[in-house]
């Protein structure tokens, strides 16, 4: 069942054509993973579905209803979370209140609260310290406990694994097969071997287009096309 | 050892610490004790009003990005309206404490509700069309300034308009060789209980911690399923208010008012903005504080560079940390 559909998606940023023609449907449940080089148009992607750029109208469905006229405020209320590149973090605000302000209702669902426990302890060691005193993993795990701590559908994250040390990362691919059990997950990620190891389906945008899309077994498995497509040497 | 007496300050309260520092390197410059309390409460009153004045600015900068040159108008707004309260109920202010604490109260609450209602039209009709577009900010802001100085003129007329104030707080409390004049401790008392409700609605509500979010990432409170839009009106019709009441309690002690009032304020309450960090309560009331401290002693120990002081603070200020003393962001 498709729980997402891009389908001719353009962008437009002030007089730039950033997006020309993104099309792709992201199934209900597992690891969507979206690839490509600097610039391609990965996070303009990402942005434009949760409407903080304006894509052409028509173009994105989310639960078969069109999203793509909505305010961003909209968009997450139907259910979409999203894990920005700069992680989006309020430093001002200690960890406890990044969470809290990210629930529905003002107040900790306490099963959901213990499985973000699980899935990054230091959250709770850390959990009256303010978000600027983490270090880099630690936020990174602050923002994807937050779009966690409510039921989603479906979690756009972008670039998660961007200058972390190699454990963080280790134990991040850990959290998202976890999360991805019960939500659904759009991934945009550089590292493809972090990505290969999550991903069940993907699509790779070049310029502003999307120029392949399929499973990520096929895809892995091809290093000729991992070469023309994302200059990855064999 | 410059690192250990730095953590050490840091430990006992950091820059919360310079205008105990301030008023202690005065205390030495002043010799007598009693000029310098009676200048200290002065300045703390001139601050705690500000601080009315400024916070509602400090947040609207910090929250929406808006540069509000016009936050000015409300000040003077607020300063005639109280004015005009007070005066049609002049009877009822040598009428005993009650009816006087009561005309008190509706020239208070008068300014107020202008604040709110003005706000909310200035917010839909003159700053929304503007949103992330500070040139045009500057210059639509400015000449509603104008405009809204000129109204004041059509009104109230270009003649200084005096404001009476309630029997009670007229006079000074005398301790000793000390006098300290009771509007400016009312002004003080209204200033702290100002400064403890923002901290309340900042650090206990819900609304508190979307606005401490929204100043510092507006589009990441939108992608957790807020609407900013609504934020920002509230946040600007507080400040509105506040600002209006900054300036209706100026009003009161000055005592005699001009169309110019907000405009003469507006520069320090820019600069109590600036050093204290923007879209930070605690910043903007520490700011206002060292102001109204600094404006007191220097017009008392050096006259000549009353004029001035504000802006040589702002500038070695800025020179020492160009965020501000406290800013909202990290």
């Amino acid at each position: 069942m498709t729980l997402l559909s891009l389908q001719n998606m353009k962008t437009q940023i002030g007089q730039y054509h950033v997006l020309h023609d993104i099309s792709f449907e992201v199934p209900q449940g597992g690891v969507f993973v979206l690839l490509g080089r600097n610039g391609a148009g990965k996070t303009t992607t990402l942005r434009s579905i949760m409407g903080l750029w304006q894509p052409q109208p028509g173009s994105v469905t989310f639960k078969g209803k069109d999203i793509s006229t909505l305010a961003t405020a909209d968009i997450a209320r139907l259910g979409i979370a999203y894990v920005p590149e700069n992680m989006g973090i309020f430093g001002g605000l200690t960890v406890e209140e990044n969470l809290v302000l990210a629930t529905a209702k003002g107040r900790f669902d306490q099963t959901r609260l213990r499985r973000i426990y699980t899935l990054f302890p230091a959250l709770e060691q850390f959990w009256t310290k303010q978000a600027w005193s983490l270090s880099g993993g630690q936020k990174q795990m602050l923002a994807v406990a937050r779009a966690i701590i409510e039921p989603r559908d479906l979690i756009l994250i972008d670039e998660p694994t961007k200058g972390l040390a190699p454990s963080i990362v280790a134990a991040m691919g850990e959290a998202f097969r976890e999360i991805a059990q019960d939500t659904t997950i759009l991934l945009v990620e550089q590292n493809f071997n972090f990505a290969r190891s999550l991903g069940r389906d993907m699509a790779v945008i070049d310029d502003g287009r999307v120029v392949h899309r399929g499973t990520m077994a096929d895809f892995a498995a091809d290093t000729d096309l991992q070469g023309q497509l994302l200059g990855l040497s064999a | 050892m410059m690192n250990r007496v730095s953590e050490t300050l840091g430990r006992l309260g950091g820059v919360n610490l310079l205008p105990l520092a301030l008023a202690a390197v005065a205390f030495v410059l002043i010799g007598a004790p009693s000029s310098w309390v009676t200048l200290t409460v002065a300045g703390l009153s001139m601050g705690m009003m500000v601080f009315l004045m400024a916070s509602g600015l400090s947040l609207v900068f910090g929250l929406m990005d808006v540069l509000n040159f016009g936050h000015s108008a409300f000040v003077s707004f607020g300063a005639f309206v109280a004015a005009t309260v007070l005066a049609a109920l002049s009877t009822w202010l040598d009428g005993g404490w009650m009816l006087a604490s009561a005309a008190l109260a509706l020239a208070l609450l008068a300014a107020i509700a202008f604040g709110l209602a003005a706000g909310l039209f200035f917010e839909t009709v003159i700053i929304r069309p503007v949103y992330r577009d500070h040139l045009r900010q500057i210059l639509i802001t400015m000449g509603a300034l104008i405009v809204s100085e000129q109204i004041i003129l059509a009104v109230w007329g270009g003649t200084p308009v005096s404001v009476p104030r309630p029997s009670f707080l007229e006079g000074a409390w005398i301790i000793g060789d000390v006098s300290m004049e009771i509007y400016r401790l009312f002004a003080m008392g209204l200033g702290a209980v100002v400064f403890v409700g923002l901290m309340v609605l900042l650090n206990r509500t819900r609304i508190g911690l979307l606005i401490r979010a929204g100043v510092e990432n507006r589009e990441m409170v939108e992608a957790l399923g807020f609407k900013i839009n609504r934020l920002f009106i509230g946040v600007f019709m507080l400040g509105s208010a506040l600002a209006a009441l900054g300036g209706a309690m100026w009003a009161g002690y000055e005592t005699l008012i001009t169309p110019a009032l907000g405009g003469e304020m507006m520069i320090v309450v820019f600069i109590v903005v600036i050093i204290g960090g923007l879209g930070s309560i605690e910043g903007t009331l520490l700011g206002a504080i060292i102001v109204g401290l600094t404006a007191n002693y220097i017009g008392y120990l050096a006259p000549k560079l009353a004029l001035a002081s504000n802006m040589i603070l702002m500038m070695a200020i800025l020179m020492w940390r160009p965020s501000g003393l406290r800013p909202a962001v990290k």
